[in-house]
């Protein structure tokens, strides 16, 4: 992977800079250390690895704005990092650059059930956002499957989704302001507990540019009632048509459900062995979830059940207990690690329209063959979120860049049938030179004269999400 | 009148303009501080480019009118999630209003609280930018995160930024019926509590809103509840029991007058043909009943109370008597001299109104997009 070559005015500069820091710092939150510094050398996407010049864990708002201002002055790039999952290395250091970890920051800071929202730092993890008001009935929505670990700041960063998408919508729909550190130390404050924006809709470009207009260290968040329940069923078919078909079906049916997953036969085997969910062994499994009271759970599994019949399913299974519809997501829930288990995986997340998908899978499979690597598909199908795990062997010489070749070929497939390259995870440095196949050189054009307002010398996560020869031109002048 | 055609000539038209220009696309609502300049017409950019029932989406472009784009959702039992609000009988304007209209005003109605905002169901845009370039971003599926959310951007930009040529939505499916929980005789302050409890239960209320004076001058509280037949009834019976304390509720289930009742809260029809200008404010929902007191004269609740409509006498700066509020309002209805006066849209702090005048000269650095509708120095 290219990255820019470190500034060497910045790594000669060292002493100086991580002296300032700690000026500004509490003496346990600068490491500079190369035995210390290793630990941030990567995120989920272990492939690249480089440890940066320093990592700093400020714990507040104002030593944030603190470290971004010498940095500022000191021309030394920042990347910004949450909890360290993406899987599209966000958060992958340059060796001049300082890693700024939000990790120390997470604090609730407001929870206001009446006005629906709750205020917390951006270093608190996902699913503790919904701890911290469960009691009261409420949640936070969006549920990326790294939930346990994430932090609120890398999913404000990638604008992370989850499996609940289709009816809670992604985080850009649940964030409603934000307390944001812009690279030369100044502080912004975008949006509140109130709704939508009263001029440009800035908290709306902010969510998902990955860390590279700011700095989020606060964060309103809506919150939402639980619903009284949730139940899924398990549908079963012998071809992915079909259950492609019966998810537009399902769609069209008026019935909107809270998710619809979808796995394809590699992936069900490879579940089946690894955690023995009792699924059948078919083509293309669904996993259809609805919410509501028990009666209207019925009456909409019932809705669901019909059109799921007229397609002639293997399988049918409709939860009736939460014991039931706990074994009917273990093997989904279990997926990545059941693939996990074969072998090293890569995991894309490609988004395509619906109707596209038994061309997709086929195609998919057809490219399976030519490369010589397996691949498993589970599915967002609601939204035509795919996340086809490619296995291959980290150890094996050429099979990682021949891993990332097939991806690079299944990413092209989702754009050219009308999707994108991906859904949640974010571009990072892992699509970052893909990005052509999806958009113009304006198109480029005009997100990165955003970047060019929000960070004039091009110093947040600079080498991120714009192929290099691309963003060339404005590094250079920034530089 | 520039009227272009397609996108290709959208895109000369703007390169080629030697000064201002006034992007109009059904022209019903003249928002906004009035621009002079020569008039650019979206309108004959229209048409629905694709729509699939089955992946709830549809692309439109922007000059289609909006009654096209929402009778094809009709007619496969589908519709918009954000409930656009129709602004010509509050503004006294007549024509067809447009998709890339409703976009460019982030136009949303009472499903907002429960659905999103326009700019939550957008999933894709084209542009033209100040320099003539056409730009796409988004696409047509619901989960995209590659490259900035220019989408949201572009939504209430007002087509300060760039002239819309495309949009994309999500679509929802429609409702088998509807009903409205309605609670009689509430102060502002227990209907915005009576709605926070009702917004704050899993029984998925869709609209909440309140009014001082109702059709007959009483005060009502309304609370939408729409689906199935079966779970609509169970829920309406769950939301009578939970509000039991606020005061008398009934439950209107034709569902027809619930529809006309919640277009009479939509299209704001308590304040259509009266004297007086009109704002919209937008709060958290407990600092409503406040802000309604502060700005005196007639108001109208949405959104659980978060939103309020205000009816106040000609040329008043109604920010002025709120002073220091956490939300914005924009002066919705008023003549050109008052809206050549007032800001329209909210002051913003100072750092955050140099990104935004940063933006406006980056995507439009001649300064011919609608200059200083949204303020600024045009």
């Amino acid at each position: 992977m290219e990255m820019p070559v470190p500034n060497p005015s910045v790594l000669s500069g060292k002493a100086r800079i991580v002296a300032r820091l700690r000026a500004v710092l509490p003496p346990d939150a600068v490491i500079d250390d190369p035995a210390e510094t290793r630990a941030y050398e990567c995120d989920a996407l272990t492939a690249y690895r480089c440890p940066p010049l320093a990592a700093v864990l400020p714990s507040t708002t104002a030593e944030v704005a603190a470290v971004l201002k010498i940095c500022h002055d000191e021309g030394v790039p920042v990347v910004p990092r949450g909890a360290g999952t993406s899987l599209a290395g966000g958060a992958l250091p340059t060796a001049d650059s300082v890693i700024l970890g939000v990790a120390r920051m997470n604090a609730v800071l407001e929870t206001d059930y009446d006005n629906r929202f709750i205020r917390v730092q951006t270093g608190r993890t996902n699913l503790s956002v919904t701890g911290a008001v469960e009691e009261e009935d409420f949640f936070y929505a969006p549920d990326p499957s790294s939930q346990l670990a994430c932090a609120i700041a890398g999913n404000i960063a990638m604008n992370s989704g989850g499996a609940h998408c289709l009816k809670y919508g992604v985080t850009t729909n649940n964030l409603l302001g934000v307390t944001m550190v812009l690279m030369d130390g100044t502080v912004v404050e975008i949006g509140g507990a109130h709704l939508d924006a009263g001029g440009l809709d800035l908290l709306g470009l902010i969510c998902g540019s990955e860390g590279q207009l700011g700095v989020v260290t606060e964060a309103t968040l809506r919150i939402l009632p639980k619903p009284e329940g949730a139940r899924p069923v398990l549908i079963g078919y012998d071809s992915n048509e079909v259950a492609g078909q019966c998810v537009s079906d399902i769609i069209k049916a008026g019935v909107l459900p809270v998710a619809i997953e979808f796995m394809d036969r590699p992936c069900i085997r490879a579940t089946e062995a690894f955690a023995g969910a009792g699924y059948p062994d078919c083509e293309a499994l669904l996993i259809v979830e609805v919410e509501g009271s028990d009666a209207e759970i019925d009456a909409q599994l019932g809705v669901i059940t019909q059109i799921a019949r007229k397609h002639n399913p293997v399988e049918l299974r409709e939860s009736r207990s939460a014991e039931e519809s706990g074994r009917i997501w273990l093997g989904r829930k279990s997926a990545f690690g059941a693939m996990g288990q074969i072998n090293d995986y890569m995991c894309l997340d490609g988004t395509i329209p619906v109707s596209a998908l038994p061309l997709v899978l086929r195609r998919i499979g057809e490219m399976s063959k030519d490369y010589g690597l397996d691949v498993g598909n589970v599915f967002h199908a609601g939204d035509g979120n795919m996340h086809p795990l490619i296995l291959f062997d980290a150890n094996k010489p050429g099979d990682l860049e021949k891993c990332e070749a097939f991806g690079a070929d299944i990413l092209k497939l989702c754009v050219e049938v009308g999707g994108c390259l991906t859904g949640e995870h974010g571009v990072g440095i892992e699509k970052r030179d893909l990005m052509g196949a999806q958009f113009t050189g304006p198109d480029m054009e005009a997100q990165m004269r955003v970047k060019d307002v929000f960070d004039p010398k091009w110093l947040l996560n600079p080498a991120k999400v714009f192929p290099l020869s691309v963003s060339e031109a404005h590094r250079s002048f920034a530089a | 009148m520039l009227s272009p055609v397609d996108e290709q000539e959208l895109s000369e038209a703007v390169a080629g303009a030697e000064g201002p220009l006034r992007i109009v696309g059904g022209g019903t609502r003249p928002l906004g501080r009035p621009v002079t300049g020569e008039v650019l017409s979206v309108a004959a950019l229209a048409g629905i480019e694709l729509y699939e029932p089955g992946a709830l989406t549809i692309v439109a472009k922007a000059g289609t009118p909006l009654a096209e784009v929402e009778a094809a959702l009709a007619a496969e039992n589908q519709r918009l999630p954000f409930e656009p609000m129709d602004m010509r009988g509050l503004l006294g304007t007549s024509g067809e209003p447009t998709i890339g209209g409703v976009v460019a005003a982030n136009v949303s109605g009472p499903r907002r609280i429960q659905a999103g905002a326009c700019r939550d169901s957008l999933i894709g845009v084209r542009f033209v930018d100040g320099r003539g370039a056409v730009v796409k971003n988004g696409g047509r599926v619901m989960k995209n995160v590659t490259g900035y959310d220019l989408v949201k951007l572009m939504a209430g930009s007002y087509g300060t930024l760039g002239v819309l040529s495309e949009v994309a939505f999500k679509v929802l499916p429609g409702v088998e019926t509807r009903a409205c929980v309605l609670i009689n005789g509430m102060s502002n302050s227990d209907a915005v509590a009576a709605m926070s409890r009702a917004l704050g239960s899993p029984f998925e209320v869709s609209g909440a809103a309140h009014t001082p004076a109702g059709v007959d001058g009483h005060p009502v509280t309304m609370l939408r509840l729409e689906g199935f037949a079966d779970s609509v009834a169970y829920r309406a019976g769950r939301l009578r029991e939970l509000l039991a304390g606020f005061g008398e509720i009934s439950v209107e289930t034709d569902p027809d007058r619930v529809q006309a009742g919640w277009r009479w809260v939509r299209d704001v029809e308590p304040f259509h043909g009266r004297a007086g200008d009109v704002w919209r404010v937008s709060v958290k929902p407990s600092d409503g009943p406040g802000i309604a007191a502060r700005a005196g004269g007639d108001v109208l609740f949405d959104w659980g109370g978060g939103l309020i409509w205000a009816l106040v006498p000609d040329g008043m700066d109604l920010r002025a008597k709120l002073g220091d509020f956490a939300g914005h309002a924009t002066l919705i209805r008023a003549s050109e001299e008052t809206r050549a006066r007032l800001p329209v849209f909210q002051y913003e702090p100072a750092p955050v109104a140099a990104l935004t005048e940063g933006l406006r000269r980056q995507f439009d650095p001649r300064g011919i997009l609608n200059p200083g509708l949204m303020g600024g120095d045009g």
